[in-house]
């Protein structure tokens, strides 16, 4: 295997000082939600971790999860892609393509059988193999084929996670999620639609500093950025927790950036990071612009019920405690949050 | 500057007052046992004016510096004497870290042992061409 170079020895050989480098790891841990303490750890693995091969493979999907990444700032999607990993694959950025795209993901594969990274977004059509094909060959084939040598992979978006849109119902394509067809490596979800772009290149950070996956909840996901819910953060929460809510979205309460839950806010039972990370190099996140959260790095949340009908109305009972908790001003959200989850989970294995 | 009942009753979401009293409990720290604590800002929920607001409430200090490393850091003591403001930005100019430090003097402001060492070499280079 050829020797790739330090991620130390990149920085160095590009001229960037020992203070740019301290900067790049506050970023890094802030990144990971590691506390500051852990920085000088964070570069000494830093320093001596080798870049990583990475094939990205896109299925069924809209290319949404592909924009997200890159319009990261955290760090750029170019200092991702050039100092710290080596994007191998990726048939909508890379300028092969056909057989000669094909080639190189052979050669990537090859070269760091055992050691690198497989990124899939989109779900995988077991309905009909033709239903989508990367230079004749099947969604199925061609990741069967890519992970086999494969250290892990990371499900990108609502779509490989969860199969996501396609996955749908009536679901005309028979659209599965990756961890279901593949079982012998380990799988990391990184949900949402799309996904937040630092969770994304948190996970390949990780990996990368320390060789090691991140810790996961029970959907698979990375406990770090899906371990509290949208609610348990939402800045407007002490509105809920005074039962103050805005009715529709033109009334005094709506102006005045009270609680979402009326309009449908699915913030209660949705685990991620909007919040606090927020989108466009943090300037906000939906419920900062006046729309309740969807849901969306949920399984199946897309045959949930209406986005704007309030948990209560819905296919969640729970709700209607979560509603009268707050409407009473009980700061028993968190309690309720977690029935919320409890009923959420059920459904998800009925639906 | 935002005076003290300006703080304790901040127009927002009540997210801005907590945040304030760590840092308090932090000077405290810094005080008595010489313990710095540094608070990343990218974890805290903010409304809309929050962060704004914090910024304001901290004020400006004596000390300003500009570091120019992978991108421009801006790094201020605030109004309150050991209590640092701190945001990296990338080279696209967009902010990818906000810190409070509670410190003497924030560590990125070191010399650190690499760059002298490298600048010592540019130096004797300079020397002996
Ligand atoms: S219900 Fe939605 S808008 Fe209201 S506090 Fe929770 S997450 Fe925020």
């Amino acid at each position: 295997m050829k020797k790739r170079p330090t991620v130390g020895e990149v920085l160095q050989a590009k001229g960037v000082s020992r203070r740019g480098f301290l900067k790049y790891c506050a970023t890094t841990a802030s990144i990971l939600a590691l506390p500051p303490s852990m920085i000088p750890r964070i570069a000494a693995a830093i320093e001596s971790a080798r870049r990583p091969s990475v094939i990205w493979l896109s299925f069924q999907e809209c290319t949404g999860c592909t924009e997200s990444l890159t319009r990261s700032a955290s760090p750029t999607v170019e200092g991702l892609i050039f100092d710290a990993i080596s994007l191998d694959y990726h048939h909508t950025l890379q300028a092969a393509s056909g057989d000669q795209a094909e080639a190189a993901r052979h050669a990537a594969m090859e070269e760091n059988h055992g050691s690198y990274l497989v990124l899939v977004d989109g779900s995988i059509p077991l309905g009909n193999p033709g239903y989508s094909t990367i230079a004749g060959i099947s969604n199925l084939d061609m990741l069967k084929e890519t992970v086999e040598g494969a250290a892990a992979v990371v499900a990108i978006g609502s779509c490989a996670a969860f199969g996501g849109i396609p996955g749908a119902d009536p679901n005309p394509t028979g659209a599965v999620a990756v961890d279901e067809l593949v079982t012998d490596k380990p799988v990391i979800n990184v949900p949402g639609c799309p996904p937040i772009p630092m969770v994304m290149t948190a996970v390949l950070t990780q990996f990368l500093t320390f060789g090691q996956l991140p810790e996961l909840d029970k959907h698979g996901r990375p406990l770090a950025f899906y371990g509290q819910t949208i609610h348990d953060r939402c800045y407007r929460r002490p509105f809920y927790e005074q039962g103050k809510f805005a009715e529709t979205f033109d009334d005094e309460g709506a102006k005045a950036g009270w609680c979402l839950y009326k309009l449908g806010c699915k913030g209660p039972i949705t685990y991620n990071a909007c919040a606090t990370a927020k989108w466009n190099s943090g300037t906000s996140f939906p419920i900062e612009g006046g729309h309740p959260c969807l849901g969306c790095s949920e399984p199946a949340f897309w045959d949930k019920g209406g986005f704007y009908n309030p948990l209560s109305t819905g296919k969640f009972d729970s709700g209607t405690k979560l509603a009268g908790a707050a409407a009473a001003g009980v700061a028993m959200g968190v309690v309720a949050a977690a029935a919320g989850r409890r009923r959420q989970d059920k459904f998800t294995r009925e639906g | 500057m935002t005076g003290p009942e300006e703080v304790r009753n901040t127009p927002f979401y009540g997210n801005v007052g907590p945040l304030l009293n760590e840092v308090l409990h932090a000077v405290d720290r810094l005080l008595e046992t010489d313990e710095p604590t540094t608070i990343d800002l990218a974890g805290l929920p903010f409304g809309p004016g929050e962060l704004e607001h914090l910024e304001a409430t901290l004020g400006t200090g004596e000390l300003s510096c500009k570091l120019d490393a992978l991108g421009t850091s801006r790094i201020r003591e605030t109004a309150y004497p050991g209590v640092w403001w701190l945001e990296h930005r990338n080279p696209h100019d967009e902010v990818v870290g906000r810190y409070i430090e509670i410190t003497r003097t924030p560590e990125i402001l070191s010399s650190q042992e690499a760059d002298i060492t490298a600048g010592r070499a540019r130096l004797e280079d300079q020397l002996t061409t």
